[in-house]
């Protein structure tokens, strides 16, 4: 039997009569990396809330960590540790304020050396009474990852964690986030990056609330079945032409070439083939993108 | 219990690092003290006054003699001519013109209702008001004295000025020993509930509260963890406001200081749950603050406060009694003033506990909702 961390079922969340989450099934192996994507607004921080307790679903049932969504929320807090999309630590605490008191709230058995060590492993020992609000939004970042980290969480939920991050910082980030999978911890992040996309284990992809595709990158893109072609030589103004042909979906530049892809193969390649024959372009079948992929899922979610 | 100190210790770091709002704290019931104790005083006495006495009589001798005996007025140089007084007048220079006409004391023994003129500066008919009946007084005795022995049976009649002292009627007439203390309950209940509002709804406009809430921590533990440090807040501004009422304005505190301090305790109680349940409505610190006005308006102006509590009509005498500082002004007077004991206190104390039970109920409930 396959150990899952997340295993939850039909997680569904209204805001008054806006149907927000609708009924979200997600199941998350134990030392996975699974990454949560959606345009804005799909509801992916509020799944992430009801996950870790902060807020009550409307209907839906299912466990993390093994405790009850909907029961055990105290216990589910504990265990979890929680990065917000907007930092959310103290500006007016230091950066080793936050920290102590992060530890204490978890109860910790020596806060002071646990906040000591993390001081010097983030390399901010000398940074320690300089007030978190001053600090620049990647070294915010690290801050938070450090001070939900403290109490040696079993499950990490990152909401967004590095927008607005460099890429060295991001890089840095990302290694960091595997190295904890390798040593067991579960590990649920949405990003709005594609580069961070194929960096997870498993993705789900929600829009309008709905769980639209779930799956290794790979299985996403062959759920999808997108066709993506690669055109040279066509001029830059023909984008709003070949978007009117049958068969194409999605028309965008890249740098001099125009990747055009469609999910019916046979009809988007006939219609390139016929504006070829009259246009001086050529183009040949390139691998679909995961961003086309999910532009893709994103039209089609529209149309549900 | 860690977890509460963790948040007692937090909010106190916070608090010390927003040094605006601690010295706002502390400086606002100064700055009050000061205002209401000295410059705002609806008795002012040494009103600058002009007489022009057309004769020279035992009469008027007496009555400017005694004019300048009372506290009220402060009697200007004898103006030359009516028109220069009037121009005095027009000028802000005296507030009072005293015309006594000539033979006024002939006309007045003779039972002819001679005039005497008083003209007014009456652009602020507060600050004339205790003076004119002052005057009317001086005035009644200056003729009594006049008209003895054999012509006391026109002192009978109705004089040429009526006499009634408002005062009278107004036993809870506005005076320092009365605005001082109450001045310590609008304080507190200003400060407290604007301040517990803020800290909350300061921490859900930042984004903070969801990692708080993210933390293993009972409500209850972020509850009193956040409210207990305004509790010491108020006992310095009690200490500060005390202290000035009776070392700068001469305020007795004649009952019992530890009785006091310990209604001090349920009233800053029952405003620090009024601070929590608005918080949890607002969702800003704009919010909170409007809140804290919309509660604080009744609050000074039906609490007996601003007016005194049993000439207000029925209805704003019972939205009076549901409110905190109505009860805390009567405890305060009380005990400082009329030396009230515990037995005395008490027909005021439980509605404050009432209220605080009422008021927490519903902030505890909405509390745990806000978590959604
Ligand atoms: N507390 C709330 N009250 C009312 N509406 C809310 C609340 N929280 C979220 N919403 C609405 O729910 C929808 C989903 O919000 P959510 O924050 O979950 O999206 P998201 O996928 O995280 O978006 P983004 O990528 O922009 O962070 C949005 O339309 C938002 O306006
Ligand atoms: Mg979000």
């Amino acid at each position: 039997m396959t150990d899952y961390v997340i295993d939850v079922r039909g997680l569904t969340k209204s805001f008054g009569d806006k149907l927000v989450v609708d009924g979200l099934d997600l199941r998350v192996e134990r030392g996975a990396i699974y990454g949560f994507l959606g345009p804005n607004g799909s509801g992916k921080t509020t799944s992430i809330r009801m996950l870790c307790g902060l807020l009550t679903p409307d209907a839906g049932s299912g466990t993390c960590l093994g405790l009850d969504v909907l029961r055990d929320s105290a216990t589910i807090k504990q265990q979890v540790g929680y990065m917000t999309q907007k930092f959310s630590w103290w500006e007016d605490l230091t950066i080793e304020e936050n920290l102590r008191f992060a530890a204490r709230m978890h109860q910790l058995r020596e806060p002071r050396k646990v906040v000591g060590e993390t001081l010097e492993r983030l390399g901010l020992t000398s940074r320690r009474r300089q007030l978190a609000g001053s600090l620049s939004g990647g070294w915010k970042q690290r801050l938070a990852l450090a001070a939900c980290l403290l109490h040696q969480p079993r499950l990490l939920l990152l909401d967004e964690p590095t927008a607005g991050v460099d890429p060295k910082a991001r890089r840095d980030f990302w290694a960091e986030i595997h190295a904890l999978a390798r040593n067991g911890l579960t590990v649920l992040v949405s990003t709005h990056y594609m580069d961070e996309a194929e960096r997870c284990h498993r993705l789900a992809y929600i829009a309008y609330g709905k769980l639209l595709a779930e799956g290794t990158p790979e299985d996403i893109l062959a759920q999808v079945g997108l066709r993506t072609f690669s055109l040279t030589g066509a001029p830059p103004d023909a984008v709003g032409e070949l978007g009117r042909l049958a068969g194409v979906e999605q028309v965008v530049p890249f740098g001099l070439r125009l990747h055009v892809s469609g999910s019916k193969a046979d009809l988007l390649e006939a219609s390139l083939r016929a504006y070829a024959a009259t246009h001086r372009i050529s183009f040949e079948s390139v691998e679909s993108s995961l961003e086309d992929a999910f532009i893709a899922l994103m039209r089609g979610g529209e149309s549900l | 219990m860690h977890r509460l100190l963790a948040v007692l210790a937090k909010e106190f770091i916070q608090m010390r690092r927003d040094r605006l709002t601690f010295a706002m704290m502390v400086g606002i019931p100064i700055m009050q003290l000061l205002l209401f104790g000295f410059a705002i005083n609806t008795d002012p006495k040494h009103l600058p006054t002009a007489v022009v006495s057309a004769e020279s009589s035992e009469f008027s001798r007496r009555l400017i003699s005694a004019m300048s005996n009372s506290d009220y007025f402060d009697l200007q140089p004898a103006p030359p001519t009516i028109d220069a007084a009037r121009q005095m007048l027009e000028r802000g220079d005296v507030l009072f013109l005293l015309r006594i006409p000539a033979q006024f004391s002939r006309d007045l023994v003779r039972g002819q209702r001679p005039q005497l003129l008083i003209e007014i500066d009456a652009t602020d008919p507060v600050a004339s008001g205790n003076a004119m009946a002052a005057l009317s007084a001086l005035v009644d005795q200056a003729i009594a004295t006049e008209l003895k022995g054999p012509l006391s049976g026109l002192a009978a009649r109705a004089g040429p000025i009526e006499l009634r002292v408002q005062r009278r009627y107004n036993p809870e007439g506005i005076t320092q020993f009365n605005i001082v203390p109450g001045l310590m309950g609008v304080i507190l209940t200003m400060t407290l509930i604007m301040q517990t509002g803020l800290a909350i709804a300061r921490e859900r406009e930042r984004g903070t509260m969801e990692n708080l809430l993210a933390m293993p921590a009972r409500p209850l533990e972020i509850m009193i963890g956040k409210l207990v440090p305004y509790i010491l807040v108020a006992y310095i501004q009690v200490t500060v406001i005390l202290s000035a009422a009776h070392f700068v304005f001469g305020v007795p505190i004649l009952g019992s200081i530890p009785l006091l301090l310990l209604c001090v305790l349920a009233f800053v109680i029952a405003n620090l749950s009024v601070g929590l349940l608005f918080s949890t409505l607002a969702k800003n610190q704009m919010q909170a603050m409007q809140m804290t006005f919309f509660f604080f308006l009744p609050s000074i102006l039906l609490s007996g406060f601003m007016f005194p509590f049993r000439g207000m009509p029925g209805w704003a005498q019972n939205i009076g009694e549901v409110l905190p500082l109505t009860h805390f002004l009567r405890i305060v007077r009380g005990i400082l003033l009329k030396v009230n004991g515990p037995a005395d206190v008490w027909p005021n104390l439980w509605p404050l506990l009432v209220f605080t039970l009422v008021v927490v109920a519903l902030g505890a409930k909405r509390f745990r909702k806000t978590l959604d």
